[in-house]
C-alpha cells in the first residue's frame, strides 16, 4: 500500500509540476488530466471512494473538457510571450516567500500525532454514509450550495450574454 | 432504512429565504415583463430588503443553533442582518440613476445585490466553518460579477478579473486553513466545538490554521499586505459597486472574522492578537500615508477604506466586550458615512463618471452648497471629528484598546487619526476655499440618491449625538462571546 501511495504522490507532483512549467496551455490541460488521476488513486487508498469517483467523474472528465474548450475557441495555439516586466527582485522574493510559506506548512502538519481512524464502514464505498450526512446534519450547506450555484449561473450570464437588453 | 433528518424552524433563516425568493423573482420579472421596462427590479429589491428586516426584528432576542446546529440566531448575527439590509437598500438607491445613465439597469444586477447579501448574513450567522465558507462565496461571486458589470469598459474588466483571481486566491488560503483546523481539533468545524477540542498538543497546526485564516478574512477586509487588489478594482467597479464592496463585504468579513476568532480561539488569544496588532498598525498606516497622494476619489477613499479596516482591526485585538461594541457601531456608522460619501462621489460624477478627481469638487461650496456641505459632514465623519459617528466610533475603538492595555495601539491609531485628517479636510478646503476651473454645470439629483443622502446625512449626525441606544443593542449582542 505504502508503495502506491508514493507512487502515486510522486505522480501527482511531477505533473503538477508539469503543469505549470509547460509553454503551450493545451499540454498543461493534459498534463492535468494525469494529475487528477494520480489524485483520484490517493482518495481511493485513503478509503475515499465517493470523492475519488467524484474527481474523476468531475474534474478529469467535465472539467477538463471545459478546458480544452475554452483553449479551442481561444484558438492559443502560439504559446503567450513572456512577461517582462518581472523583475528579479519580484523573482527572487517570490521564491524565497514561497519556500518559506512550504518549510512552514510542512513543520506544522509535521507536529500532527493523529488519533488512529476509524475503520472503514462495512461494505464497498462510504457513498452512503456521505448521502446520507448531505441530507441530515448538512443538510443546509447542501441546499446553500444550490444557491451558490445559481449565482454563479446568473453572473456568467451577466457577462458573456451577447446583448443585454 | 430512514433517514431522520433533524428538526428546524425555517423562521430562523427567514431573512436569507426571503432574499433569494425576490432575488429569484427579479430574475422571473424580468424574463416575463416586456422589453425595456425595468423599474420592477429595484422597487422588488426593496420590497425585498424590506421584509427581510422586519423578520429580523422579529427575530431578536432569540438565542440559539439551528439546522442541526449550522446556524446561529442571535443578537450577534441580527445585529449585522440590519447592517446588511441597510447598505443593500442604500446601494439600491443610489445605483438607479447611476446604471440608467450607462444603459445598465439590468435587472440581474439587483439580484446579485440581493444573492450577495444572502451571502453576508450566511457569513455573520455560520456556526460551521462550512456555512462561512459558503457565504463567502456566493457573496464574493456576486460581487465579481457586478465589478465586472460594465463589460465595455476595460477598467472594470481588469477589476473584475483581479477580484476573481486574487479573491479565489484567498478563498483557497481560508479553506486550507479551514482543513488544517479540522485535523487540528480531530475531525470537527463547528465552532462552538472548537475550544475544547483545539488541545494543546497540537498547537503548531492551531496556529498554522490561523495564521491561514487571517490571510482569507485578511484579504476580505482589505488589510495590509493583502490590499494590492483595493484601489485598482475599487477604481474599475461601477461606483455603486465600489460603494457595495467597501461596506458591505468588509461588513460581513469583519463579522466573521470576529465570530470565528472570538468563540473558537479564546485560549489562543495572545498569540493571535499579537499577529494582528501588526496587521493594525501597517494596515491604518499605509491606508492612511498613501490615501494623501491620492487625485482620484475612488482611489482616495479606496485607500480610506483600507486605513479604517485598520482601525477594525484595533477593536479585534483589543478582544474584549468594548472591542466587539466598538467593532458593530463602527461598522454601522462606516456603512453609513461611506455610502452617503460614494452617494456624493455618482452625483458628481455625472455622465459616465467624468468628474473623479478631486479637483473637480473646488467651488462645490458655492455652487451646490446643500451638496457640498453633506460631503463635508461625511468627510468629517470618516475623519472621526465631533459629533458625528465616525467620532464616537473611533473614541469606542480606541478605548477599548487602552482598556486591553494596548496603550501604543490607541496612540498609533490616533496619529493615523490625525494623519487621515489631511486628505479628508482637502475635499472640504477644496469645495468652500478653491473657486471653480469651470462651471460645473447642472448636477442631476435624482431623487433616489437625494434621499439616500439625507438619509445617511441624518444617520451619522444621529447615532454620532445619540450613540447609547446603539451601544445597549451591540452590548446585549457581544454576551455570546464568554471569551471576552
Amino acid at each position: 500500500m505504502q508503495i502506491i501511495f508514493f507512487i502515486l504522490a510522486g505522480v501527482a507532483l511531477v505533473t503538477g509540476g508539469l503543469v505549470v512549467f509547460q509553454r503551450h496551455p493545451l499540454r498543461s490541460a493534459l498534463w492535468l488530466i494525469v494529475n487528477f488521476f494520480a489524485v483520484a488513486g490517493i482518495y481511493l487508498l485513503a478509503h475515499a471512494e465517493f470523492i475519488a469517483a467524484i474527481q474523476v467523474i468531475v474534474y478529469a472528465g467535465a472539467i477538463m473538457v471545459l478546458f480544452l474548450f475554452v483553449i479551442m475557441l481561444l484558438n492559443l495555439r502560439e504559446p503567450e510571450a513572456e512577461a517582462k516586466f518581472m523583475h528579479l527582485g519580484q523573482k527572487v522574493g517570490g521564491i524565497i516567500l514561497a519556500v518559506f510559506t512550504v518549510l512552514l506548512l510542512i513543520y506544522g502538519v509535521m507536529q500532527v500525532v493523529l488519533p488512529p481512524g476509524k475503520a472503514a464502514p462495512p461494505g464497498l464505498g462510504n457513498t452512503e454514509s456521505i448521502a446520507r450526512l448531505l441530507f441530515t446534519d448538512y443538510l443546509l450547506p447542501f441546499e446553500v450550495t444550490s444557491v451558490l450555484l445559481l449565482v454563479a449561473i446568473v453572473g456568467a450570464v451577466v457577462l458573456a450574454k451577447s446583448k443585454l437588453k | 432504512m430512514t433517514l431522520n433528518i433533524p428538526s428546524f424552524n425555517l423562521a430562523s433563516i427567514g431573512p436569507w429565504i426571503t432574499l433569494s425568493i425576490f432575488a429569484i423573482a427579479i430574475l422571473l420579472a424580468d424574463a416575463l415583463s416586456p422589453k425595456g421596462n425595468r423599474t420592477a427590479a429595484p422597487l422588488l429589491a426593496l420590497a425585498g430588503l424590506a421584509v427581510a428586516g422586519f423578520q429580523t426584528i422579529s427575530l431578536w432576542g432569540k438565542n440559539g443553533l439551528d439546522f442541526a446546529r449550522m446556524v446561529y440566531v442571535d443578537n450577534f448575527s441580527l445585529f449585522f442582518y440590519m447592517v446588511f439590509i441597510l447598505g443593500t437598500a442604500l446601494t439600491v438607491l443610489i445605483s438607479l440613476q447611476y446604471l440608467k445613465d450607462y444603459g445598465k439597469n439590468l435587472a440581474e444586477y439587483y439580484a446579485l445585490l440581493l444573492f450577495a447579501t444572502v451571502g453576508m448574513m450566511l457569513m455573520a450567522a455560520g456556526a460551521h466553518l462550512i456555512m462561512i465558507f459558503l457565504g463567502l462565496e456566493v457573496m464574493s461571486i456576486a460581487v465579481y460579477v457586478l465589478a465586472g458589470l460594465f463589460r465595455e469598459d476595460a477598467r472594470s474588466n481588469e477589476a473584475a478579473l483581479k477580484y476573481l483571481v486574487l479573491g479565489a486566491f484567498a478563498s483557497a488560503f481560508l479553506l486550507f486553513g479551514m482543513a488544517m483546523l479540522y485535523g487540528a481539533a480531530g475531525g470537527t468545524l463547528f465552532l462552538n466545538d472548537l475550544p475544547g477540542r483545539l488541545t494543546a498538543g497540537f498547537k503548531p497546526l492551531t496556529l498554522l490554521a490561523i495564521a491561514l485564516l487571517v490571510v482569507g478574512f485578511g484579504f476580505k477586509v482589505a488589510s495590509v499586505p493583502f490590499h494590492m487588489w483595493t484601489p485598482d478594482v475599487y477604481e474599475g467597479a461601477p461606483t455603486s459597486v465600489t460603494a457595495f464592496m467597501a461596506v458591505g463585504v468588509k461588513t460581513a468579513a469583519f463579522a466573521a472574522f470576529a465570530r470565528v476568532f472570538f468563540l473558537a480561539f479564546p485560549t489562543l488569544m495572545p498569540d493571535w492578537t499579537m499577529v494582528l496588532w501588526v496587521l493594525a498598525v501597517a494596515t491604518m498606516t499605509l491606508g492612511n500615508v498613501v490615501a494623501i497622494a491620492q487625485t482620484n476619489i475612488k482611489r482616495m477613499l479606496a485607500y480610506s477604506s483600507i486605513a479604517h479596516a485598520g482601525y477594525l482591526l484595533v477593536a479585534l485585538v483589543a478582544a474584549n466586550q468594548l472591542g466587539a461594541v466598538s467593532l458593530m457601531y463602527y461598522l454601522l456608522a462606516y456603512t453609513l458615512m461611506n455610502l452617503g460619501a460614494f452617494g456624493v462621489v455618482i452625483l458628481v460624477g455625472r455622465k459616465k463618471d467624468s468628474y473623479l478627481s478631486i479637483y473637480d469638487y473646488a467651488g462645490l461650496g458655492a455652487q451646490h452648497p446643500a451638496l457640498a456641505a453633506a460631503m463635508a459632514l461625511f468627510m468629517f465623519a470618516l475623519a472621526g471629528i465631533p459629533p458625528t459617528a465616525g467620532f464616537v466610533g473611533k473614541f469606542y475603538i480606541f478605548s477599548a484598546a487602552v482598556k486591553a492595555g494596548y496603550i501604543w495601539l490607541a496612540i498609533i491609531g490616533v496619529m493615523n487619526s490625525v494623519v487621515s485628517v489631511y486628505y479628508y479636510l482637502r475635499i472640504t478646503v477644496l469645495m468652500y476655499m478653491k473657486p471653480a476651473e469651470a462651471d460645473l454645470g447642472p448636477i442631476n439629483f435624482a431623487p433616489a440618491v437625494t434621499a439616500t443622502l439625507l438619509l445617511t446625512a441624518a444617520g451619522v449626525v444621529l447615532i454620532g449625538v445619540f450613540p447609547g441606544f446603539l451601544y445597549n443593542l451591540a452590548l446585549n449582542s457581544v454576551k455570546i462571546f464568554p471569551g471576552l
